[in-house]
């Protein structure tokens, strides 16, 4: 799960890292109100979505007045922002957030992720700040430099002062680099993080560190025991049938082609998607109705599958295990009577109760075009979507 | 032989009394393996379908002898479920459950890697030597007993592969499901190295997916020290950057764990990769043809 940069903020601020001042608005009066409680001559706003490469597409700007600060945020708010991040649609900026202006004297980079191959949380820093870890990572890889935390001892003082020299941090910032690593990992730790990126890390004329941007993840496995993070959830920020097949338990990826996809588990779903594409058609998206489904779910996932009007064939694959094919068979037919489905279906059913599976399709008359095998129900579907 | 589990196995089962530990508690014992024990915080004297329930995981050892254990708890007390069989002893510990806090998983793993305990896991269906022992919750009707290895980070696509090879006639040795998410406690690597020393597998079935390196490590050991014949498969050629696929482990992030380089790395190692999922089973019979011939 993803939350925005202000929000960010406020949790890094909670744990005692350096965070310039500044609050979020939704509408031009309260922006007015922000920058005059900040009490500065000079503010930021700064849009709040959730992707990046905001600056460069004109979401941010510095102002001097509470009315340019109004201004600039009302020729945003409502407004989809598009920057390399969001695709060509962009996204809709509902909130900005307004802060106390820096002077910049360096830009550097810090993250932390877990790192799968240590299995420990992994520092990431760089004097490249500014720009996308990625590029300096393809570009400049001897301007990383990263460090493994052993979970038993925290971030240890040496790795602080090892990451500071390597930014060309000095005198007091190393100690501040220090504390702010050890503010940064307690973070994460308490939040069941996946990310923490400071994308710019500054030293400020007078200095100091601070974090002048900040990305937070979350671990999805991790929030049933965050409810204060579950609560930073903005559904506008995410695709609508991904909200609504997120509340039946069902995992869906919205992607770009017109062949819906049903299939149980998330690899034999991948794979599914993968020959449609081996047989010149693209996956309309990702859907794995799991394990113990129940016909009421697999109702549920079928009806946000056609949600998707791009759709012009569906195509069901499923592995009997857990998953009973008699129960699949019966949401289908619950669901396709419900939305009286017009579209070509083809079925393809194996392993446990299958027999019985293929008689409840056939006893309830939906057209379904069966398939004994992925290849030819791959064929199959795509001979439907094209014809 | 066989690797990891054969029909000498004991298994105990943590948290045999809920829904899905019982169904599976009882579909592993009607495959044939030996359930021994099982256990429940609280409920320790009491039975289940003639299986004693125990409140530990040390006590259920001590008096049974089991050496496996299977793990069906909920995701809140998974990790805890895993170290308590680390501190037991216990050889072989199967973690089933889904949705562990990979942050848990970052703490079992330093624990485990001080330990003599092999953890297959989390998030995974299991292991199965065809025809001696299941532990887990793939059906176990669709193996046969043969000399097809099978290693795979996926449950449902794993029965597909299985199911193609059984079909062809091919059967197979030992099943490996290692698990879809980020952290878990036996690679590809771990299982292939197995697989090496396993005179019962003369080939085996690989199959990964997108999101971290196992498959490319998969692929240098394969190039450096592997004996066998190796089909692999990586699922989702066409999944998008930055997009967690159902496991939480199968997602491409940083521009890293794309399909195309671990196929591209397989390849390399001399694997013969199937490019359609249809083309699991008959891939490694055409292999294992030209092998005989």
């Amino acid at each position: 799960m993803n939350i925005h940069e202000f929000q960010a903020k406020e949790i890094l601020r909670r744990f005692g890292a350096p965070v310039p001042d500044g609050k979020p608005a939704a509408n031009g009066p309260d922006v007015e109100h922000a920058f005059a409680a900040l009490g500065k001559p000079i503010a930021v706003v700064k849009a709040q979505i959730h992707a990046g490469g905001r600056g460069k597409a004109g979401g941010v700007k510095l102002v001097r007045s509470a009315g340019e600060a109004r201004k600039f945020a009302e020729s945003l708010l409502g407004r989809p922002l598009v920057t390399h991040q969001t695709g060509p649609e962009g996204r809709v900026v509902r909130r900005v957030y307004i802060e106390e202006a820096s002077e910049v004297e360096r830009e550097l980079y810090l993250a932390m992720v877990v790192d799968r191959k240590a299995a420990a949380v992994s520092v990431i820093a760089s004097t490249e700040g500014g720009m996308e870890i990625e590029e300096v990572a393809a570009r400049t890889p001897e301007r990383i430099v990263s460090e493994i935390i052993d979970p038993l001892i925290g971030v240890a003082g040496y790795q602080a002062r090892k990451l500071a020299f390597a930014l060309g941090l000095r005198d007091k910032q190393v100690g501040e680099m220090g504390a702010l690593l050890a503010a940064l990992y307690r973070a994460f730790n308490e939040t069941d993080a996946s990310l923490v990126e400071i994308n710019p890390l500054v030293v400020t004329k007078q200095g100091k560190l601070l974090c002048l941007d900040a990305k937070m993840s979350f671990d999805d496995n991790g929030l049933f025991r965050h409810a204060e993070i579950r609560e930073l959830r903005d559904p506008g920020e995410e695709d609508p049938a991904e909200t609504e097949a997120g509340k039946h338990d069902l995992s869906y990826v919205h992607l770009d082609g017109n062949i819906g996809c049903m299939v149980n588990g998330a690899g034999l779903a991948m794979a599914t998607m993968d020959i449609v594409k081996y047989y010149g058609a693209e996956p309309a998206n990702f859907l794995d109705v799991g394990g113990g489904a129940s016909a009421e779910k697999v109702a549920a996932a079928f009806r946000i599958l056609l949600s998707d009007q791009r759709v012009r064939a569906v195509l069901i694959n499923i592995f009997g295990g857990i998953m009973r094919c008699d129960i699949l068979a019966r949401g289908v037919v619950d669901a396709a009577r419900e939305v009286d489905l017009k579209l070509p279906l083809v079925v393809r059913m194996e392993g446990t109760n299958v027999d019985q599976g293929k008689a409840i399709l056939r006893e309830a008359g939906i057209k379904a075009i069966a398939a004994d095998n992925m290849a030819e129900a791959a064929r199959l579907a795509v001979a439907a979507a094209n014809g | 032989m066989s690797i990891l589990v054969n029909k000498e196995t004991r298994v105990l089962t943590q948290g045999i009394t809920g829904a899905t530990g019982q169904f599976h508690t009882l579909a592993c014992r009607e495959y044939g393996s030996q359930m021994v024990a099982g256990t429940v915080p609280g409920k320790g004297g009491t039975s289940f379908e003639g299986i004693p329930i125990f409140n530990t995981v040390e006590q259920a050892r001590r008096a049974t002898g089991a050496n496996a254990s299977v793990i069906y708890v909920p995701p809140a007390f998974a990790a805890d479920a895993i170290l308590e069989s680390i501190a037991a002893g216990i050889e072989l510990v199967v973690c089933i459950t889904e949705g562990i806090p990979v942050l848990d998983m970052v703490r079992v793993k330093h624990y485990l890697d001080r330990s003599q305990t092999r953890l297959i896991g989390p998030n995974c269906p299991g292991v199965i030597t065809a025809g001696e022992c299941k532990i887990g919750i793939m059906p176990g009707y669709i193996h046969t007993p043969g000399r097809v290895g099978v290693v795979s980070r996926s449950g449902t696509l794993t029965y597909e592969a299985v199911y193609q090879l059984t079909m062809l006639g091919i059967g197979q040795s030992t099943c490996v499901g290692i698990g879809g998410d980020p952290i878990i406690g036996t690679s590809h690597v771990d299982v292939l190295e197995m697989f090496n020393n396993d005179p019962a597998t003369e080939a085996v079935m690989l199959i990964g997916e997108i999101g971290g390196t196992g498959e490319e490590e998969a692929a240098e050991y394969i190039r450096s020290s592997f004996r066998k014949p190796v089909v692999a498969f990586i699922a989702g050629q066409t999944a998008p950057k930055g997009r967690r696929m159902g496991h939480a482990g199968a997602i491409i992030a940083g521009g890293r764990g794309g399909a195309s380089g671990k196929i591209a790395a397989l390849k390399d190692a001399g694997a013969s990769v199937a490019m359609s999922p249809a083309e699991l089973g008959t891939t490694m019979k055409a292999l294992l043809d030209k092998r005989q011939r």
